[in-house]
C-alpha cells in the first residue's frame, strides 16, 4: 500500500469536516484558514468561550506548522511547498477537532515526542507552571517560534495531546496532532 | 520623543504610546508570525522614554487574542516598565479582559506574578 497522509481521516470518520487544507502554509494561508473557521463558528452561534479556545488553538497550531515543519521528501507528490502541512477542522458533538499533519526528519522525530510526553506526563497546575517558566527563560528561537505552542495548546484545551507518527520511509515520518477542544457544560 | 502611533490590523494591536500623556495602550489582536518585528520598536520607545518618564505612567492592555510569539515581546514590554517602577517612577498595568475569557485572565495573572508591577485586573462586561 502507497503512503497516502490522507488515510488518517478515513480511519475515524466522526463529526463534520468545515476545513481542509493541505499544502504550503504561509502567512495569506493562516488569515484565510483563521478567517473562515471563526466566520463560520459566529455563523451558527459558537459561544464565545468556545470560539476562542478554538481560535487560539488553530494559531498556535497553524504557527507551528509555519514555523517548525521539515522540508518535504525528494520524492514527495508536492515539491513546491515550502512550508507543507495538513490541516483539518472538525466540528464534532465534544466541540471541535482540529488535526495538523507534517513531515519530520528522523533525527527530529524523538526531540518532538519528547516534548509532547513531557506535557502529557505533567497536571494542569504543572503545565501552568511550565508555560511561565519557558515564558521567562526562553528566547524567541531563530525559527521565530516561542516554543511555548504545544503548552499554550495543552494549558487552553486541559486536554492530553493526542499524536501519531507514520514512517514515510527511513527518513521521514509523517506527524499528526490531534487536538480536541471540548464545550464546556 | 515622537509618539508611537500604530493603527491595527487582523493581526497587530492598535498602539498608542505617546511620551506627553502618561497613558499608554495597546489593544485588539496580536497573533503575527514575526512578533519581534512588530515589538521591537516598541520595545525601543521604551527604552528611550524610561530615560526621563513621567512621574505616572499607565499602560493599558486591552487584547481579544495574542499568540505565544506575541506573549515574549509583551513580557519585554512589561521588563521595561518594571525598570521605570524600579527608578521609583508610578507604573500601573490595567489587564483588560472580557468576562468569560478566563484565560486571558490567567495571561494577565502569570505576567503579574512575573513582573514586579501593580497590576489591576478589569473585567470587560458587556
Amino acid at each position: 500500500m502507497s503512503f497516502n497522509i490522507e488515510n488518517y481521516f478515513s480511519d475515524q470518520p466522526d463529526g463534520n469536516v468545515i476545513l481542509f487544507y493541505k499544502g504550503n502554509v504561509d502567512s495569506d494561508v493562516i488569515n484565510h484558514v483563521l478567517d473562515t473557521v471563526e466566520d463560520k463558528m459566529v455563523e451558527v452561534n459558537e459561544q464565545s468561550k468556545l470560539r476562542k479556545k478554538v481560535y487560539n488553538v488553530l494559531v498556535e497550531s497553524l504557527q507551528n506548522l509555519y514555523h517548525h515543519v521539515d522540508k518535504v521528501p525528494d520524492d514527495f507528490e508536492d515539491q513546491s511547498s515550502e512550508k507543507y502541512g495538513l490541516l483539518v477542522v472538525k466540528k464534532v458533538d465534544a466541540g471541535y477537532r482540529i488535526i495538523t499533519g507534517n513531515f519530520v526528519r528522523a533525527e527530529n522525530k524523538e526531540k518532538l515526542e519528547e516534548k509532547i510526553k513531557r506535557i502529557n506526563r505533567s497536571s494542569h497546575e504543572e503545565i501552568k507552571e511550565l508555560y511561565k517558566f519557558i515564558l521567562n527563560h526562553q528566547r524567541i528561537s531563530a525559527k521565530g517560534g516561542g516554543g511555548l505552542g504545544l503548552v499554550d495548546i495543552a494549558r487552553k484545551t486541559g486536554n492530553k495531546l493526542k499524536y501519531s507518527f507514520r514512517e514515510y520511509n527511513d527518513k521521514y515520518s509523517f506527524f499528526y496532532l490531534d487536538i480536541s477542544v471540548n464545550e464546556e457544560n | 520623543m515622537e509618539p508611537i502611533i500604530i493603527d491595527g490590523t487582523p493581526k497587530t494591536p492598535t498602539v498608542k504610546f505617546d511620551s506627553t500623556e502618561g497613558v499608554f495602550e495597546i489593544k485588539g489582536r496580536s497573533i503575527p508570525e514575526n512578533s519581534v518585528e512588530f515589538y521591537k520598536p516598541l520595545v525601543d520607545w521604551l527604552d528611550n522614554y524610561k530615560e526621563s518618564p513621567l512621574t505616572k505612567t499607565v499602560v493599558n492592555i486591552r487584547l481579544e487574542y495574542f499568540n505565544t510569539s506575541s506573549s515574549k515581546c509583551i513580557l519585554d514590554v512589561f521588563k521595561k516598565l518594571e525598570a521605570i517602577h524600579k527608578a521609583k517612577n508610578e507604573v500601573e498595568v490595567n489587564w483588560y479582559y472580557e468576562e468569560d475569557d478566563e484565560d486571558m485572565l490567567e495571561a494577565g495573572e502569570d505576567y503579574e506574578s512575573i513582573i514586579r508591577v501593580p497590576f489591576k485586573m478589569i473585567e470587560i462586561v458587556e
